[in-house]
């Protein structure tokens, strides 16, 4: 087999590895943070999805120029959704929050299926088919445009943990709970706030996902199922994690499907799993917790 | 409360059901037999009145057909073929079917419960359901339920292999729809003066799929065709990117793809051929997917050009014309395909076996079907018959091609509408 085409799926791996890593990063910003995990993770994506295929289908925009857009109408899905719902529930046990949030995807998923039915939809954008030739390089436009787009907000969202006053103060609240109510934060409004950020994030790759794959309603649990993978590869809680859990398993999945079999590409990625939780449990760059 | 002996707690006195003249006792068990008895009476004396309704009540028929999940697609297509027959079947003389539908999600586990519920609930004769791991399970349970199953699309040997007693396909198996497939191709090389030296074979890994590849080489051998198969990749029908798939066919250097898919996966395959810029000699497809509509109109210029070499209709029968006619007028955008074909004639057969039992009796409809002989249908072949497995065994398949959002016959021969265009013209000079 011809060198150039281990490179080739191994950048492609990467594009869409980096959209996974947005995908997941929103998963643990919600958990670091609020300490719910977010089981409807991906239904939330798959509305995303729609709701770029909506905003394409009816009026031609492009899903990459509806990113914000999408990312607003997701902020204020998560914010509402943790002020109503979520909020009474965070005192309470982990399998009530775990039923809770089930429900919830259990909703947003016949939700879909009676508003939009079961058929897949997709874009057809005037670079649906295109790619960048680069030397032996055969580079996918649409993977290209998404991975480079996850990068950009997976930045911005670094950039306003680290350097703004209420990127610090959510960190104070992930940190020390106890402390941040000490100091006089408004942890509620921060926790609604970071789901709301969370669910913005995935809001974001749900409009670059739309170009790398159609979606249809029962689509979103087996994204869940795999930001819960790059999410505990990476390490819960961990921001860097997530985008590096995203990679390793964007890569390894292409390249692991070159060498063996395609259809068995999946295993790779739970191997991977395997492999984390057995020598390094609290993930890549996940801190372990003190004794 | 006054305490009650034993004697009184067992016996229920009822005075209005009293016999003075026997003097019998009026307990609980005796009331309850009197009643089982006359709803006994009454029921053998009902028998004979059932019977002349079933007659003329309508067939009831249970209609499995993935109508959700990554078949969808095909399953909405395959209920088209639903919701034409009941005119043409009125037009035939046939008696009327009520039509229960069910939706399997694509989804083996989910078939098999729906058809039990589907059961319960009195269908009287199942249809479905379009995939061989869900008809394998439906088959399963209707020849357990002891109620006949007529298959509209599956094609995996070992439905028909089991000694069922219950269980119909009007469908080729595998094996002939690959004898089927390399004969025809063979033709097309012949007349195109080309053949490609080598393919690469990629396949679903789904039942369907996985019988194909196991036939696959035998077939081979004995058609005496002039590739060979450099690589076989098989991937998973609900797979949401084929890019590694394609890349890795690519690599090979092999002239043309040969395939067996769904309908998903062969517009994910086309976009993934577009955008690595690879145009193989053919595409020569041994499966649904390529002919579709959905397939069609998503993909524009983009689609045409692919062979599929599947259970076809024979434009020159005249049910054929009635089908096409009738499609046309449900769904003016819509080709006549094997999805509808194959759904109709289950149904037809099921029509038709209600017609000659003269009864809903299970046993008596399956004898009707094990002894049908229809030869004014629609698909290739002399018409309808069943052998002692109960597969239609006498099915021919065609081969097709994709040409500006419609399908022509390219061969055999008989059967043929237009000559195949070849190779398949570049990807990128479509416009």
């Amino acid at each position: 087999m011809p060198a150039e085409i281990y490179l080739n799926v191994a950048v492609s791996g990467l594009l869409t590895g980096l959209v996974y890593g947005l995908m997941a990063l929103g998963l643990s910003v919600i958990f670091g943070v609020v300490r719910v995990v977010n089981f409807a993770h991906g239904e939330m994506m798959t509305i995303a999805m729609y709701l770029a295929v909506a905003l394409f289908t009816g009026y031609k925009l492009d899903p990459l120029a509806m990113m914000l857009p999408i990312a607003a109408v997701l902020f204020l899905l998560g914010w509402a959704m943790q002020r109503v719902l979520i909020n009474p529930f965070i005192n309470r046990p982990e399998h009530s929050q775990f039923m809770l949030l089930v429900a919830v995807a259990l909703i947003m998923v016949n939700a879909l299926l009676i508003a939009f039915g079961p058929d897949a939809r997709g874009v057809q954008t005037s670079y649906a088919f295109a790619s960048f030739a680069v030397g032996p390089l055969l580079v996918d436009a649409n993977k290209a445009y998404a991975g480079l787009a996850a990068l950009a907000v997976a930045g911005t969202l670094f950039a306003f943990f680290r350097f703004t006053l209420l990127g610090k103060a959510i960190r104070a609240c992930a940190d020390n709970y106890a402390g941040a109510l000490v100091v006089g934060l408004d942890v509620k409004r921060l926790y609604a706030l970071t789901f709301a950020i969370g669910s913005a994030c995935v809001g974001a790759c749900g409009s670059m996902m739309v170009l790398l794959i159609d979606v249809t309603p029962p689509l979103g649990p087996a994204y869940t199922l795999l930001a819960f993978v790059i999410v505990i590869t990476g390490g819960l809680g961990s921001m860097g994690g997530a985008l590096l859990g995203g990679v390793l398993i964007g890569v390894t999945e292409a390249v692991g499907g070159l060498l063996f079999t395609p259809s068995a590409k999946s295993m790779f990625s739970f191997a991977i799993l395997v492999l984390v939780l057995l020598f390094r449990p609290q993930g890549i760059l996940g801190k372990r917790a003190a004794p | 409360m006054k305490p009650h002996s034993r004697r009184k707690v067992r016996t229920l006195q009822v005075p209005m059901l009293q016999v003075p003249m026997l003097q019998v006792p009026v307990t609980r068990r005796r009331v309850l037999a009197g009643v089982g008895a006359s709803a006994a009476g009454a029921l053998a004396a009902a028998a004979p009145l059932r019977m002349a309704e079933a007659q003329g009540a309508p067939l009831k028929v249970g209609v499995l057909l993935p109508r959700s999940g990554f078949q969808a697609g095909i399953g909405q297509d395959c209920q088209r073929g639903v919701d034409i027959a009941a005119g043409i079947l009125k037009d035939l003389g046939l008696p009327e079917l009520a039509i229960m539908n069910a939706d399997t999600e694509t989804n083996v586990e989910v078939a098999r419960a729906r058809a039990e519920r589907l059961i319960g609930e009195g269908a009287q004769l199942i249809v479905g359901a379009f995939d061989s791991g869900q008809s394998t399970a439906i088959a399963q349970v209707a020849e357990q339920k002891g109620i006949p199953y007529v298959i509209n699309i599956a094609a995996a040997p070992p439905i028909t292999e089991q000694g069922y007693r219950f269980v119909f396909r009007n469908f080729p198996t595998a094996p002939m729809i690959l004898a089927d497939a390399f004969a025809n191709q063979k033709e097309i090389f012949a007349a195109v003066g080309s053949a490609p030296k080598s393919v690469v074979f990629m396949h679903v890994n789904d039942t369907y799929g996985t019988s194909m590849q196991k036939g696959i080489d035998a077939a081979l051998m004995k058609a005496d065709m002039p590739y060979k198969i450099l690589e076989t990749i098989a991937y998973d029908p609900a797979a949401r990117d084929l890019s590694v798939e394609v890349a890795k066919a690519k690599a090979t250097g092999a002239e043309a793809l040969l395939l067996v898919s769904r309908l998903n996966d062969a517009m994910l395959l086309t976009r993934e051929l577009v955008k690595q810029r690879w145009t193989p000699m053919a595409v020569l497809s041994m499966g649904p997917g390529w002919y579709e509509d959905q397939y069609l109109k998503t993909l524009g210029k983009l689609a045409d050009g692919p062979m599929s070499f599947v259970p076809w209709y024979d434009p020159n029968k005249p049910l054929s014309t009635r089908l096409e006619a009738a499609l046309a007028k449900a769904h003016p955008d819509v080709n006549l395909n094997t999805n509808h074909i194959y759904t109709f004639e289950a149904l037809l057969i099921a029509a038709d076996a209600y017609r000659r039992a003269g009864s809903t009796d299970p046993k008596a409809l399956a004898d009707a079907i094990r002894a049908t002989d229809i030869a004014n249908n629609v698909s290739i072949g002399p018409g309808i018959r069943f052998d002692a497995k109960g597969q239609n065994a006498t099915l021919k398949n065609a081969a097709i091609q994709n040409r500006g959002g419609k399908l022509v016959t390219i061969a055999p021969k008989a059967a043929a509408n237009a000559a195949p265009e070849w190779p398949l013209s570049a990807y990128d000079k479509r416009g």
